[in-house]
């Protein structure tokens, strides 16, 4: 076992429990924060792997950006932060079913194919992968800053309040607490639905 | 260095994540798991990468193809959680249970 | 060459202006009426120009050959111009040979070839522009022109006056792809657009039920020859694996086909023709197309509509001049048309019905021409374009005066209308083959050319097409003096036309009056003259040449003036209809009769003026009943078989089927939908259970 192997399944153990811990944690913030052990300890392969570029890429978008967006998605959708029920109604069968079956599967391919290859990492430089980058892949690097842009527009748009439509984002209310509206058309339709619909057209007739 | 190791690294982020998102109802947490089973195939790409950059002197395409992954993957966080924005301000909720209005 | 080689703006241009009417509509200057016109003048500028071209090309050819010819036998020419059908004989052989190499007549045939590399057959779409195209060109934007120009006033105040112009626009320039093209797929893409406009424009005041009812019997009727035109386009692919004009006509040169199939191919096209061109006895539309408004009626009598199928025979001569058969049912179709449209024209009221049947009757001419001689063919169709359209015009402005198109309610008009009378004067002297009108050159040409063919068919021609001269010129001094003459039975006051009206009817009188010095048969005007310059072919042309017998002349000459003396004479007071010159006319038609050994058919024609007899009524009769009932029986039988079809195959069939499909597929949804629980995981944990199952599979294999 070389020095890289032991690195590599150190790296391997880490990441792995820390993916683990990611998705049993029940407090949402710990999870997110077990999340930047889990990618950093990508990042930590990629540059046992020799793709040092793509190790820092990895900190700087995963580790900084992704996850700081992640947790300011938890504080604006003031989800229970705090400990919250784990499972949906499916239960656990299914989720470690699935998810049991297909790591066995994978192991099995994996230690079949390539259970004895061993390779040496080249290290591939900034440099390289830069000149790979913009000389024979520059349309779709012009691309793919596109579809970044497109992204962009279409998280504002999707987020944005629509004027009349909805309550105002900063506005504290409580569905439970709005005076019920009466509704002629629908007599059992879901008590979500029926009060954001309601909502304006209920204001507006109580200033007439 | 044996391959095996970060492929079998890769599978394990991979159904880590599969689980979360089958199991958990907060629609962050399962962002969080399609987050990781995103790290996993990069890991995959760039392992492979080496692997047939040693033995043909191919270029590097898989490292491309890595980063092109990790950019869609920030711009996949940003609309997700927009969504989940949406979601929440119509549902007040973030569980993904809630969104069911394609059920019969 | 620059007009030829973009020849093709000819068609675009009002093509291009149909479109913008229609889209822009109103918004137009003029309400669309000025762009149609500055359009169809910008075609007529370019056709202008390549008529120029062509024609000062094709007689250069012609003195070329002429050169080599007087190398070969000086003293022939001198005597070719009086009587060139007694050295025919003698001369043709040498002349022939005294063709030089190289020279021939002008053609430009340029297209883009739509098939495929590789396919043993080709699809050729583009221009063939040669005399006959050119001098089509000229006909037709000159006419659709005038008749846009004259449209400005006569349709002034319609609520669908831009929509007139629209079509006017896309019918001219149907037509004119249809001359242009150079394969007969494009040919009958024309052809069809031009069915289509043609079906519009009649039915256009289509509020009232006879007008609807005129355009969608035009239509049928004209698609009953289209079927005909079908067959023949396909038999000639099948027979020479091309649609191209030039390809097939080289093919028919070579030789190399059988000889019934090609007759077979010729007569189905000519029965497009006979549709398309109202020949006997598919004739019965035309008159009834008098339903559309009267500038319609003179663009498509003169111009766009009719001489397409005369057109069409033009164009592909030299193939049915390897056919004698094709041309001999050519020519006894059109000597029985012109006779009996000649026939119905003496009895009717209706002022445009008058002209409608004398159209259907110079048709029968063209037609029967095209049988003989091919330059007489398509020189009647030219200048009988230009004084048909007068003649049409002039009538929409008695029309436009007196609001009814009955001669009843005429008379009297000379004075009220002077430049109508004057033009429609000329018009008249014109169709009725007075010399030296347009008319007279044409239409001797025609008869001469029947009479140098000699034969059956040639003598049943020249004696048929004589009396029709005679007919001619009777009926429509019999309109002159039924309009102009006596006393005004109408009510209210006529006026003149506006001046947007008397124009075009001025700009049509010069040429229906000139237009036949174009092709004197005498020497000074040989080498330059329109035979020259629409020749297709100059072994062909110095073979024709331009042919003029002195005698039939004359005697075609003074039995129209013996015409007009008795249409003066019968008709001199206007008679209404409830007077009676009965007596009179019944007398001196019937010597007159006994002459051609048709007394009977005539003298009944005459008199059913007044009173309804048995033989020109049975003749209508005929024409009404009989072929207008095999017309409606196709239809009542096609109608019939639709329903059929609908009702078994459709309604039970196929709609049976479809039904059961949806509402199997509605059973289906509804059992399958219960699956749905609107649980995103439990859809997400099927899926990757699904790929595990995949990948060990993947695995296993």
């Amino acid at each position: 076992m070389s020095v890289a192997d032991a690195f590599m399944l150190v790296i391997a153990v880490l990441g792995g429990s820390a993916a683990l811990l990611v998705v049993t944690s029940r407090n949402v913030v710990h999870a997110a924060l077990y999340l930047v052990i889990a990618l950093l300890a990508v990042a930590g392969t990629f540059l046992l792997l020799g793709a040092e570029f793509l190790a820092w890429a990895q900190v700087l978008v995963y580790v900084g950006a992704v996850v700081v967006l992640i947790l300011f998605g938890l504080m604006l959708t003031r989800a229970p932060i705090g400990p919250m029920a784990q499972s949906n109604e499916l239960g656990k069968a299914l989720p470690v079913g699935v998810s049991g079956a297909l790591f066995l599967v994978l192991v099995v391919l994996i230690l079949r194919s390539f259970g004895n290859t061993t390779f040496t990492p080249r290290v591939v430089t900034a440099a390289n992968l830069g000149e790979l980058l913009y000389v024979d892949w520059a349309f779709p690097f012009m691309v793919l800053g596109f579809l970044l842009t497109v992204s962009l527009i279409g998280a504002v748009v999707i987020a944005r309040q629509d004027e009349g439509e909805g309550p105002e984002p900063g506005l504290d209310f409580d569905t439970e607490q709005l005076p019920e509206v009466p509704s002629e058309t629908d007599a059992t339709p879901s008590p979500h639905v029926q009060h954001t619909a309601e909502v304006p057209a209920g204001r507006e007739g109580g200033g007439a | 260095m044996l391959i095996a190791y970060p492929l079998v690294f890769a599978a394990l982020l991979f159904c880590v994540g599969i689980y979360g998102v089958l199991s958990r109802r907060n629609a962050v947490v399962v962002l969080m798991s399609v987050e990781l089973m995103l790290a996993s195939v990069t890991v995959n790409l760039v392992t492979f990468n080496q692997l047939v950059a040693e033995r043909s002197d191919v270029l590097l395409t898989g490292q491309v193809f890595a980063l092109f992954v990790l950019a869609v993957g920030a711009a996949e966080v940003g609309v997700a959680l927009a969504i989940i924005l949406l979601l929440y301000r119509n549902r007040a909720s973030v569980n993904i249970d809630d969104a069911d209005l394609m059920k019969y | 060459m620059w007009f030829v080689r973009n020849a093709w703006l000819i068609p675009a241009l009002p093509a291009v202006a149909a479109g913008l009417i229609f889209a822009l509509g109103r918004r137009l200057p003029g309400r669309g009426a000025l762009l149609g016109i500055g359009v169809i003048g910008l075609s007529f500028v370019v056709a202008l120009g390549v008529a120029v071209q062509v024609f000062s090309a094709n007689v250069e050819a012609v003195a070329q050959v002429e050169e080599a010819h007087g190398e070969v036998s000086a003293a022939e020419g001198g005597e070719e111009q009086h009587a060139v059908e007694d050295d025919q004989a003698v001369t043709e052989s040498e002349e022939e040979a005294a063709i030089p190499e190289g020279v021939h007549s002008f053609l430009y045939d340029e297209g883009v070839d739509l098939t495929g590399t590789g396919a043993d057959w080709s699809f050729q779409a583009g221009i063939r522009i040669d005399g006959l195209a050119a001098m089509m060109f000229l006909l037709v934007t000159f006419v659709s022109l005038m008749v846009q120009i004259y449209s400005t006033g006569y349709m002034h105040g319609d609520p669908r006056y831009t929509y007139f112009f629209g079509l006017l626009s896309l019918f001219t320039a149907s037509m004119l792809l249809l001359v242009i093209a150079n394969n007969i797929m494009l040919m009958l893409v024309g052809w069809e657009l031009v069915g289509i406009c043609s079906f519009l424009l009649i039915g256009f005041w289509w509020e009232e039920k006879v007008n609807s009812s005129a355009s969608i019997k035009a239509f049928i009727t004209t698609k009953l020859g289209d079927v005909g035109l079908v067959v023949g386009v396909i038999t000639l692919w099948g027979m020479f694996r091309t649609f191209r004009i030039e390809a097939i006509l080289e093919a028919v040169e070579a030789g190399e086909f059988s000889q019934s199939l090609l007759t077979f191919a010729l007569i189905a096209l000519f029965v497009g023709a006979i549709g398309k061109s109202a020949q006997f006895p598919l004739h019965t539309w035309l008159p009834d197309a008098m339903a559309g408004p009267t500038p319609v009626s003179a663009l498509i009598h003169a111009a766009t509509m009719v001489t397409a199928g005369v057109f069409m025979i033009a164009r592909l001569y030299p193939a049915f001049e390897a056919s004698p058969t094709a041309l001999a049912v050519i020519a006894i179709i059109g000597a029985i048309t012109l006779v009996m449209a000649g026939l119905l024209a003496l009895v009717q009221d209706d002022v445009k019905r008058v002209l409608a049947y004398s159209t259907v009757s110079q048709l029968g001419y063209m037609v029967a021409a095209l049988a003989f001689s091919y330059t007489a063919g398509i020189f009647h169709l030219f200048t009988h374009g230009f004084f048909k359209a007068l003649l049409f015009l002039g009538s929409g402005s008695l029309i436009h005066a007196v609001h009814s198109n009955n001669m009843s309610d005429m008379g009297g008009l000379r004075k009220a209308m002077p430049t109508t009378f004057a033009t429609f004067v000329v018009g008249s002297a014109a169709l009725a083959a007075l010399p030296p009108l347009a008319g007279f050159w044409s239409k001797d040409e025609v008869l001469a050319g029947a009479l140098e063919s000699g034969g059956y068919t040639g003598n049943l021609v020249w004696i048929l097409g004589t009396l029709g001269g005679f007919l001619t010129a009777f009926y429509m001094t019999r309109v002159l003096w039924l309009v102009f003459g006596g006393e005004y039975r109408g009510h209210g006051e006529p006026h003149e036309s506006p001046r947007s009206m008397a124009w075009p009817l001025i700009a049509l009188a010069v040429p229906a009056f000139f237009i036949g010095f174009i092709n004197l048969p005498f020497g000074f005007a040989h080498p330059v003259g329109f035979a020259a310059w629409t020749a297709f072919d100059l072994a062909y042309f110095e073979e024709q040449g331009a042919v003029f017998v002195v005698w039939l002349a004359a005697l075609a000459t003074v039995l129209a003036l013996v015409a007009v003396a008795l249409g003066t004479l019968l008709y001199r007071k206007a008679p209404a209809p409830d007077d009676d010159p009965m007596l009179n006319m019944g007398w001196a038609t019937r010597v007159l009769d006994r002459k051609y050994y048709l007394d009977l058919l005539y003298s009944d024609a005459i008199v059913r003026t007044v009173i309804r007899t048995k033989l020109a009524n049975a003749s209508y009769w005929f024409n009404d009943h009989v072929l207008d009932r095999v017309v409606y029986l196709v239809g009542v039988g096609t109608a019939r078989l639709g329903r059929a079809t609908y009702e078994i195959g459709d309604q039970k069939g196929i709609d049976g089927g479809i039904n059961g499909l949806g509402l199997s597929a509605l059973w289906l949804g509804a059992k399958l939908r219960l699956a749905q629980s609107g649980n995103v995981q439990l859809y997400a944990g099927a899926m990757f259970a699904g790929i595990t199952v995949l990948a060990v599979a993947f695995a296993v294999s």
